[in-house]
């Protein structure tokens, strides 16, 4: 199986399905000319021309409601809004048109659009440009929310959230682009509002998504060397919510941490532990931890900004002692 | 365009100056559509005091000539976007006033299957794609749907366009600014027409707008723009007509004004206590109902009988409405997740307040 980029496997797909359909189209800011910021769209201007490639003025509001409207004629836009930071300046249209057209004019009009954005920190970006406002949209309904971890997903969901019907906010994340996984060849969908076992285990799980699930795998490998089992969910899709599968490996292991990437309170893991709680509370062996970023606009110094967002350290001490805590030890 | 408007128009009662070449029974049918429309606007504002229309609900009253002569402007594959002041528009385009009642009623049987309400009018099958209740939020949209007009087919006589209304106050959001330079710099099909009747809510336009003659603000996007007077009827038609066609033959974006009044507050509820008498005074001076009347009674057009009839021919089609919307089922709550999402997914939340969220075997 080829090994291929996460950035690869996103411009394989945008050039796989601009090919298939000659619906699909691509628009946003320096796509074209400039091939996106993080490059995901490379080449394609010179391959599919402007009108399939459409770049825009720096007007988030103006091009994603155009998106929403092309979809309305029957077209499957994929916009790309640069980073999810600049996505709030969509926010009237992602969420009081995109989300409602269908459902609120009786389902006489499907919204078949994909909205492309990276989020995450890290990157000493600053305050205002490493955000991860990924559970803004996956509260609202009416949208789907998609956050692959590996370029297999990346391939496999955003070739679904194109072709599905429904707005689908497709939440990449800037320190994802350059890794590697294996890539099937040939087409590839990966079902929306499924979550997989990234890694099995028994002793505990760690439920994750994005970039925080590709963390929770690489602590889990490195634990199991100390004979420690770590079970992990990547979600895959935080709207629909698949609770199911993060309901039944909590019963197996009975013990739940959940890493994330996004603010603590009110976060994916408020709603996982809530979940868990509903699902699987008789199994439970302790309360569920949830690892997330403090709670402060993360700053610009490196110190400062590693010490905020959470990493393979937190969540292996947070692991030890969910494993403490309950006589895992002994 | 300069023989059809008056860029210095500012809406008084104007009737007949333009319509010396009109047909009788075309001037007729404008002015039937005129009645049924106050007809009923009235009837809803009184079956929003007897509790059968809730939330908010705005009304055309006043704007009857600037909606018709709009409407008359507009082939039947043309698509239309509006704000939420869209009764008139849906009833013009072609909705069954029964079914346009039954959204207000918020039955089964209304053009949204009632899950719309006042503010969200819409039917793919006349090409209307919404009524839009946030200020500016259907530009982008609509500004969207006349990009994909030119994915359809080329420029010509005989091509779509694309018509998007919108209030005086809209014209101060940003998004009409960012919906204005896209159509410009993509040459889009797209008529964007303010109607303008001087309050957005209880501010005037010249409280709001730094450019209070708002159709020269397409300049900023070398736009070309005309202001109307919105009490002619088929001045409106006219001016949207020429600029309908400009947009379906050469792709150019156009930015009409046709000045109007509303007669009552900006929604049923509205007291209208920030406006002046005079205020109302002109707008029922500028009523352009009673002002087409008198002027097609006096060239002979109507007889006192004849305009006694169309009124009850109104009054009986709205009557038949409210009947229509009153016997129709209300939506069923077991329905409630039929259009959460156009494609099913897996792990949907469908579930009511209080019902457990995670089923487990």
């Amino acid at each position: 199986m080829p090994v291929i980029t996460y950035r690869q496997a996103l411009n394989d797909t945008l050039r796989a399905e601009l090919t298939r359909d000659e619906n699909v189209f691509l628009i946003g800011e320096e796509i074209g000319q400039f091939e996106g910021s993080y490059k995901i769209t490379a080449g394609l201007l010179d391959e599919f021309g402007p009108t399939r490639v459409r770049d825009t003025p720096i007007a988030e509001e103006g091009f994603v409601g155009a998106a929403i409207g092309a979809a309305m004629m029957g077209l499957r836009p994929v916009a790309e809004i640069m980073t999810i930071n600049f996505s709030l300046i969509a926010m009237d249209q992602i969420v009081n048109h995109a989300a409602k057209i269908y459902g609120m004019f009786g389902g006489q009009t499907p919204v078949p659009m994909v909205i492309r954005t990276p989020g995450g920190g890290g990157q000493q970006l600053g305050a205002t440009h490493s955000q991860n406002l990924e559970v803004w949209y996956a509260h609202v309904p009416g949208l789907k929310v998609v956050a692959p971890s590996t370029p297999a997903d990346a391939k496999g969901l955003l070739t679904a959230a194109i072709r599905d019907d429904d707005p689908v906010i497709f939440l990449e994340n800037l320190s994802l682009y350059n890794t590697k996984g294996e890539v099937p060849d040939g087409e590839q969908v990966t079902e929306i509002g499924k979550a997989a076992i990234a890694k099995e285990g028994t002793d505990i799980t760690v439920i994750a998504y994005s970039r925080a699930s590709v963390i929770a795998v690489e602590t889990a490998r490195k634990l199991e060397e100390e004979g420690i089992s770590v079970e992990v969910v990547d979600l895959r899709s935080l709207r629909p919510l698949d609770r199911q599968t993060v309901c039944e490996s909590v019963r197996k292991t009975s013990r739940a941490v959940v890493l994330e990437d996004d603010w603590l309170s009110y976060g994916v893991g408020a709603e996982i532990s809530a979940t868990v709680m509903e699902g699987a509370f008789d199994y439970l062996d302790a309360p569920v931890r949830r690892v997330a970023a403090a709670e402060v606009p993360l700053p610009y110094a490196k110190p400062m900004e590693t010490a905020a967002l959470p990493d393979a350290q937190d969540l292996t001490k947070v692991i030890r002692e969910q494993l403490e805590a309950t006589s895992f030890f002994r | 365009m300069a023989d059809t408007t008056d860029t210095t128009a500012d809406g008084g009662a104007a009737a007949g100056a333009s319509w010396d070449n009109e047909q009788s029974e075309v001037l007729l049918d404008y002015y039937r559509q005129m009645v049924l429309i106050r007809t009923f606007e009235q009837t809803a504002s009184e079956m929003y005091k007897r509790a059968k229309i809730g939330g908010y609900c705005h009304l055309n009253s006043g704007e009857e000539a600037t909606v018709v002569g709009l409407m008359a402007a507009l082939e039947r594959r043309d698509y239309l976007f509006t704000n939420y002041r869209d009764h008139g528009y849906a009833l013009c385009r072609g909705m069954e006033p029964g079914a346009v009642m039954a959204e207000l009623f918020g039955k089964s049987t209304g053009v949204a299957r009632g899950l719309g309400g006042s503010m969200h009018m819409f039917d793919t099958e006349v090409r209307m794609l919404g009524g839009y209740g946030v200020v500016g939020g259907q530009l982008p949209v609509a500004t969207g749907a006349a990009l994909a007009l030119t994915y359809r087919g080329e420029a010509g006589t005989e091509a779509e366009a694309l018509m998007c209304q919108l209030g005086d106050g809209t014209t101060n959001i940003g998004a009409f600014h960012e919906s204005l330079n896209l159509a410009a710099i993509w040459d889009l099909p797209i008529v964007y027409v303010i109607v303008n009747n001087r309050l957005g809510m209880g501010t005037s336009v010249e409280a709001a707008s730094g450019e209070p003659e708002l159709y020269k603000r397409g300049a900023s996007y070398r736009m070309e723009g005309d202001r109307v007077d919105g009490n002619d009827v088929v001045a409106v038609r006219e001016a949207a007509a020429a600029a309908m066609h400009r947009a379906r033959t050469e792709r150019k974006p156009f930015l009409l004004e046709a000045m109007s009044y509303r007669l009552k507050g900006h929604s049923v509820v509205d007291p209208e206590r920030y406006r002046s008498s005079e205020s109302s005074e002109e707008a029922k001076e500028s009523d352009p109902l009673p002002a087409m009347r008198d002027w097609l009674l006096a060239q002979g057009v109507l007889d006192e009988d004849k305009a006694d009839q169309i009124e009850s021919d109104a009054d009986q089609q709205v009557d038949d409405a409210v009947s229509f919307a009153d016997s129709s089922p209300d939506p069923d709550p077991a329905d409630l997740f039929d259009y959460s999402y156009a494609t099913d997914v897996a792990n949907a939340p469908h579930t009511l307040p209080g019902e457990p969220v995670v089923e487990m075997p």
